[in-house]
């Protein structure tokens, strides 16, 4: 049987995140975090899509895309 | 996830800002929310203070989110805009800096102390009660009314955006946010 590719979703974060940290403390996966200072990283191998982080980003720049698994 | 002992530092902002209400001279420890979140951008801490021990977010956070006080909308586009984000970062300074002048001229004589908290730099609140006299220089009881004013205006522009947006929207325009992620923008472009 062929293998039907799985839609899965991950965390994207847009360019003008403020770097707050606010997504950083509700990840249950631990799957994100601030690069230097700058910006919010999304480390794409833990992300579960789940959303947690951008209901939580006070400057709402957090947004799901889908992505081939 | 575990709590950490700095989760627990909004309760230090709440303090804060409740001592000054009878004592005006410990507005001087606002100082701390000043030098700490710079020194550790400065120094290789990144966004370290906002990220874990800065209290007034997490008082927004716990009001606006477990108390339930916002209505939790997105905040409107101009808002996280870098113009208005560095724009509000000047305006905020030449305020601050006006505030460090008065205290300057209270120092040099030229002026009374005024004992008022100015609230979003036009609203002159008295707080003469706050003031017991001070064995130093009245200049620094100057000082503290004014960096008291500073405080509390942003505690209330916070407060409101908290209610009219997410928790924390007070982070996408906050000074001291702001300044240190540009800090940190620098050296990240340096290396
Ligand atoms: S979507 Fe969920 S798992 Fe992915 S970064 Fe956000 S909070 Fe973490
Ligand atoms: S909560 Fe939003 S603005 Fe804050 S660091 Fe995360 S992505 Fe950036
Ligand atoms: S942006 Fe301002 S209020 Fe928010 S965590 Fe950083 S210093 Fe605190």
């Amino acid at each position: 049987m062929e293998k039907t590719a799985v839609k899965r979703k991950k965390a994207a974060v847009a360019d003008l995140c403020v770097a707050c940290g606010c997504c950083v403390k509700v990840c249950p996966l631990q799957a994100i975090s601030i690069w230097k200072g700058v910006k919010a990283r999304v480390d794409e191998s833990r992300c579960v899509g789940c959303g947690r982080c951008a209901r939580e980003c006070p400057a709402s720049v957090i947004s799901l895309k889908e992505v081939q698994a | 996830m575990k709590k950490r002992w700095y989760d627990y530092l909004w309760i230090a902002s709440l303090i804060y800002l409740i001592l000054g209400f009878f004592n005006i001279l410990f507005a001087w420890l606002g100082l701390l929310c000043f030098f700490i979140p710079l020194l550790l951008a400065i120094f290789g801490g990144g966004k370290g203070y906002c990220n874990r021990y800065c209290g007034r977010g997490q008082l927004f956070a716990l009001l606006g989110g477990r108390v339930g006080l916002s209505r939790k909308k997105d905040v409107p586009g101009w808002m996280k805009s870098k113009i208005f984000r560095y724009g509000f970062l000047i305006f905020f300074f030449a305020m601050f800096f006006q505030m460090l002048w008065t205290t300057y001229l209270v120092f040099a004589g030229a002026r009374d102390l005024g004992q008022a908290v100015t609230l979003l730099w036009t609203f002159r609140l008295p707080w003469h009660w706050a003031y017991h006299g001070t064995l130093l220089h009245p200049g620094v009881a100057q000082f503290a009314f004014g960096f008291y004013s500073v405080m509390l205006t942003s505690t209330v522009l916070g407060l409101i955006t908290m209610v009219l947006f997410k928790p924390r929207s007070w982070c996408v325009y906050c000074p001291m946010g702001t300044m240190t992620q540009l800090i940190c923008r620098v050296k990240a472009g340096k290396e």
